[in-house]
């Protein structure tokens, strides 16, 4: 089918890589169906770490779907994660009224994890969320932008620390 | 699809008596398509002996190696056709986050490891790093894709026609997964493995021994054959035997394996100058 001496490489750039993760399914080139997607092996090893930490832990495609959250992560926003899979960053991002200082509602822009993934640098920030007991809590949250080999932009991540007082 | 295995064991070339039934070279693999486009899937000490049984006549040849460890690059200055005028040589590979492919290379092939450096070998030598998305040589479509073991390691999935063949010699789908084996998208491999007509795949260890190796990159015999059933391939290989294994510890090994598992496909443990045709 092709000449023998051919050969051609088809780089995996950004889109690609996009529509590899938006799609609940995709198209696998090489087997010429449609399959659910695999993770890319970066994230699958960070979600191994994070099923082991016991920091709340947040890991976002790079469309900004919720791909996985820890069990401290679940206790932020009161769901399982066996139970929501995958949520769309219109759903994760209002689902525990993150506000500022004057408690006023946070724009999802402005959370970290999304600042992180549209400018792919790291951004932390103090704000308020309420859980799902009705109680105010006073937290920060750390993101950073998850880069894989050979440059591949991969999503983020958000670490939450939970202010005590 | 002609599937030759050259070399079969991992880590650690394992001449002797004892070891010679399943083989004692380190990973080599070839694959000869139906227009004759020769794939050489990692270049352990079994390349050796591929070399010199290749013709004269041989003007190019690819050589996809999956990662960088010794096991898998030590048969590569003696491989035959380097040493060739005329001849054109596709490595491909993987790159560090800091290294291109042929700069990690050289670190093997200058002194004092290796006493002949790249620029001094006769042949015509390209460097490919990987992973692409798809990479097509003759007649075949490649997938290359990140697999879990230590230092950047890549899967190849070949496909001719309908056919296709998953190479993953070195890998650890169950590493730290609380899934492993049931969620297929937070599984390792599965999107190369998925469907296969030939899986060759790492079966490094025992039950016992992968317990105290965990993380080192090689997967338990079972994980493999649960890996298997996941990707619900049609024919696995059990590949990269672990050099204190010998011949009659593999025997029992797989013989007690199959009785335990009952797979539903094919299983052929490989075995060094064994050929399958893969269509």
């Amino acid at each position: 089918m092709i000449e023998k001496t051919r050969f051609s490489i088809h780089p995996e750039s950004t889109d690609n890589l996009k529509s590899h993760l938006y799609n609940a399914y995709q198209e696998n080139p090489t087997q010429g169906k449609r399959t659910m997607p695999q993770q890319e092996i970066e994230v699958i090893l960070a979600r191994h770490l994070a099923e082991y930490l016991a920091m709340p832990i947040f890991i976002v495609n790079p469309a900004g779907d919720l791909i996985f959250y820890n069990e401290p992560a679940e206790a932020i926003l009161g769901t399982r994660y066996t139970e929501t899979g995958i949520m769309p960053a219109t759903e994760w991002s209002t689902i525990f009224h993150p506000m500022d200082q004057e408690r006023r509602p946070l724009p999802p822009d402005e959370l970290p994890l999304m600042i992180a993934l549209s400018k792919r640098h790291p951004a932390h920030k103090l704000f308020w969320i309420e859980g799902l007991d009705g109680v105010l809590r006073e937290i920060e949250v750390t993101a950073f932008p998850l880069v894989g080999q050979a440059d591949r932009f991969l999503g983020a991540i958000a670490i939450f620390w939970e202010n005590p007082k | 699809m002609k599937v030759t295995f050259w070399g079969t064991r991992g880590s650690l070339a394992s001449p002797g008596s004892d070891t010679a039934r399943y083989g004692g070279n380190t990973s080599c693999v070839s694959v000869e398509g139906p227009e004759k486009t020769l794939l050489i899937l990692d270049a352990g000490t079994g390349i050796r002996n591929l070399g010199q049984s290749l013709p004269a006549s041989l003007s190019k040849v690819h050589i996809l190696l999956t990662h960088l460890h010794m096991d898998h690059i030590q048969g590569l200055p003696f491989f035959t056709p380097l040493r060739s005028q005329g001849v054109e040589i596709h490595v491909w590979g993987p790159a560090s986050t800091t290294l291109g492919l042929e700069a990690r290379l050289q670190k093997y092939l200058s002194p004092p490891l290796f006493p002949v450096s790249v620029r001094e070998l006769a042949s015509e030598i390209h460097f490919h790093e990987l992973p692409a998305h798809l990479i097509e040589i003759g007649e075949f479509v490649i997938k290359a894709q990140l697999i879990i073991h230590p230092n950047p390691t890549i899967g190849y999935r070949i496909q001719h026609a309908s056919a296709a063949i998953t190479y993953l010699p070195d890998h650890e789908p169950a590493l730290g997964g609380r899934t492993f084996p049931s969620d297929k998208s937070w599984t390792s491999g599965y999107m190369l493995a998925e469907g296969s007509d030939l899986l060759i795949h790492d079966t490094q260890y025992t039950e016992e021994e992968y317990k105290a190796r965990i993380g080192f990159g090689h997967s338990s015999i079972e994980h493999a054959f649960q890996f298997a059933n996941l990707c619900d391939v049609k024919h696995f290989v059990p590949f990269h035997h672990d050099p204190t294994h010998n011949d009659d510890q593999l025997d029992r090994i797989f013989e007690a394996t199959l009785k335990n598992l009952k797979p539903p496909y094919l299983v052929t443990p490989s075995r060094e100058g064994m050929s399958l045709q893969v269509v």
